[in-house]
């Protein structure tokens, strides 16, 4: 009797490794990272360095990007301005993602009035275009670092609520949860150890879409005045200030907007790709 | 009052008159009505009946896991080992469950949790009552792995669920709850779901481990045969009622009630030819159609004109430790000891 050698299924892990599009946006974020990171000592120029005699000069050998009205040279300002975008947009992400995954679970596992008034206020919120609500909460705080990631973190509560709380009503009803409740455990304990494991995933693919979304949102408000005060170099205050010279000098908005363009396109890809290999029906094919 | 076998041993689950009822349309409907048994240490008790009679809610009564705001212990008491488990908190209740009373369900493939290891789940219980974790509690699961015979357990102790056959999952959740050597083990047709080869090494494992551990077993099926083999003794609950409890052999031998008798005819017998097969007529009424006095008057092949008053429960044959809830039990003209 033989039996054909069957491959041992690809867990997720594997799955993941053969996603092309998945390596090929995580590659790209970890490059943009490394350069974050590494800002103090890759950036030819520091980002606040001003000098009249270059005022908006073209992208030359010196200045790869050219210079700014204020003769800044734009390329260290934006690899300095990816540290603050992408901190902004990972934190405010991160919070939103355990505020919102948090509320979502325990709103779907309790269930009842609680339930209908949590996701009702949700609701609200979710219906605010996601610049006019950070732009009213911005308003109401101010525009400091600390608020900034506030406000970015509140517009992205609602939608991991319900994308937590969708998974938590069916999963609450299946058999696992009753075996847990015959073993003893509390509420908490069964949604913390035995419902978050299956809720996580889902999460994470959400994580990384709205990563970009957040980033996307602080260029936004930065754009439109309501960042942070310069001199701090953003994506969004560079733009901005590039802006103003568009005609004259296209450099200045043309590469802080690819350099956000780069970034929504790796963290998309991510996402994508994440959402393809946790996908169990993806698996089956 | 005293409808319940006497037994020489304090028992571990002694039920008492309980009443469980169920909310439908506002208005709560007797769905247990006052139940009474008793499950010695070491003894294995079937709950018998068919869908919807009651036994499964009767279990969930003595978990104290009614579903909230639909169902609710109306009167009676459940004593677990000697204590008391009606009316206690949700976090006294907490603190039993899984430790002192524990439960084993039909579905093992979808009774554990898909996204996490066996060996992590069967140590969540040893985390919850008995304080272990990191290598003291792995030992335990290893422990109890091979307790409940899992092949390879070291080596299959971080596999997931479905990578386990029904079989093994199915004594993955017995490890789960057996870990802290319950008094009291509650099976709600744990056997069910299961080809007939692997239920048989089922009901093996659990005899062995309630032969070692001393837990009382509480064992709930429709399935007559499982009972012969595995059971001491049998309640018989039809319509929330209990309408016979006896010996298996007494039970297996001379079935009196006519619901036992009709139960029993219906399911096919090595020495009874085929032909005698007798299915019971018509379904358990709903609870909102339940006719008042004997709730199997209306399948009843025996009814009279007494039975719309509720009969007691009655010996019979003069044995105190077999016992039927019908007239026919009771002399005309005469009244039963009460119910």
């Amino acid at each position: 009797m033989t039996v054909a050698a069957v491959s041992a299924p690809k867990g997720i892990a594997g799955r993941a490794l053969g996603n092309r599009s998945l390596m090929a946006g995580l590659v790209i974020l970890a490059l943009i990272i490394l350069l974050a990171v590494l800002a103090p000592w890759i950036s030819p120029f520091d980002p606040n360095d001003q000098d009249p005699v270059l005022s908006l000069g073209a992208p030359n050998a010196e200045h790869w990007f050219g210079t700014d009205f204020f003769g800044r040279d734009v390329l260290s300002r934006v690899i300095w301005g990816a540290r603050v975008s992408l901190f902004v947009g990972a934190v405010s992400t991160a919070i939103s993602m355990l505020v919102g995954g948090t509320i979502g679970i325990v709103s779907g596992y309790l269930g009842g009035r609680f339930d209908q008034t949590v996701m009702a206020v949700m609701d609200v919120l979710l219906s605010f275009p996601q610049l006019i609500m950070g732009l009213i909460i911005v308003a109401l705080l101010g525009a400091n670092l600390g608020d900034l990631i506030l406000a970015i973190a509140i517009t992205a509560v609602p939608p991991f609520a319900r994308v937590a709380r969708g998974p938590t009503l069916s999963l609450k009803e299946r058999d696992f949860v009753e075996a847990c409740r015959a073993l003893g455990f509390s509420n908490g304990r069964i949604m913390l150890v035995h419902i978050l494991p299956n809720v996580l995933d889902d999460l994470i693919v959400m994580g990384s879409l709205w990563l970009a979304t957040a980033i996307r949102t602080e260029a936004s408000l930065s754009f439109i005045g309501l960042g942070l005060p310069p001199p701090t170099a953003t994506w969004g205050s560079i733009i901005r200030e590039g802006f103003e010279n568009l005609l004259d000098a296209p450099w200045l908005a043309v590469f802080p907007s690819l350099a956000v363009l780069v970034v929504m396109l790796a963290l998309n890809m991510i996402g994508d790709g994440l959402r393809d290999a946790t996908d169990p029906k993806a698996a089956v094919s | 009052m005293s409808n319940v076998v006497p037994l020489k041993t304090p028992p571990a689950l002694a039920v008492k008159d309980l009443t469980t009822g169920l909310r439908i349309r506002g208005a709560w409907h007797e769905a247990v009505r006052g139940v009474s048994f008793e499950v010695a240490p070491r003894e294995t008790v079937a709950l018998v009946g068919e869908s919807g009679c009651g036994k499964s809610l009767t279990a969930m009564s003595v978990m104290g896991l009614l579903p909230a705001k639909v169902g609710k212990i109306l009167t009676g008491s459940v004593t677990v080992d000697g204590r008391e488990m009606v009316g206690l908190a949700e976090r006294e209740l907490e603190s039993l469950r899984g430790n002192l009373v524990s439960m084993i369900f039909q579905e093992p493939m979808t009774s554990l949790n898909p996204v996490l290891p066996v060996g992590f789940q069967i140590a969540e219980t040893l985390r919850r009552h008995r304080g272990l974790d990191g290598a003291a509690a792995r030992a335990e699961v290893l422990r109890l792995m091979n307790r409940v015979q899992i092949p390879a357990a070291a080596r299959r102790i971080d596999d997931y669920p479905h990578q386990f056959s029904g079989g093994m999952r199915q004594r993955v959740m017995i490890a789960m709850a057996v870990a802290c050597r319950p008094k009291v083990l509650l099976a709600d047709e744990p056997t069910t779901a299961l080809d007939v080869t692997i239920q048989a090494q089922v009901l093996n494992l659990l005899a062995e481990l309630q032969a070692e551990d001393g837990m009382a077993v509480l064992f709930i099926t429709h399935n007559l045969g499982v009972v012969a083999s595995i059971a001491q003794r049998v309640v018989v609950m039809y319509g929330g009622d209990v309408v016979e409890t006896a010996q298996v052999e007494d039970f297996f031998a001379r079935p009196s009630h006519p619901y036992s008798a009709a139960l029993l005819s219906s399911v096919p017998r090595a020495d009874r030819r085929p032909e005698a097969l007798e299915p019971i007529p018509g379904q358990v009424p709903t609870l909102l159609q339940m006719p008042a006095g004997c709730r199997f008057q209306s399948r009843c092949p025996q009814v009279m004109a007494r039975c719309v008053e509720r009969p007691p429960l009655v010996p019979v044959g003069g044995r105190a430790d077999h016992r039927m809830r019908c007239w026919l039990g009771v002399p005309a003209g005469a009244e039963g000891e009460g119910a």
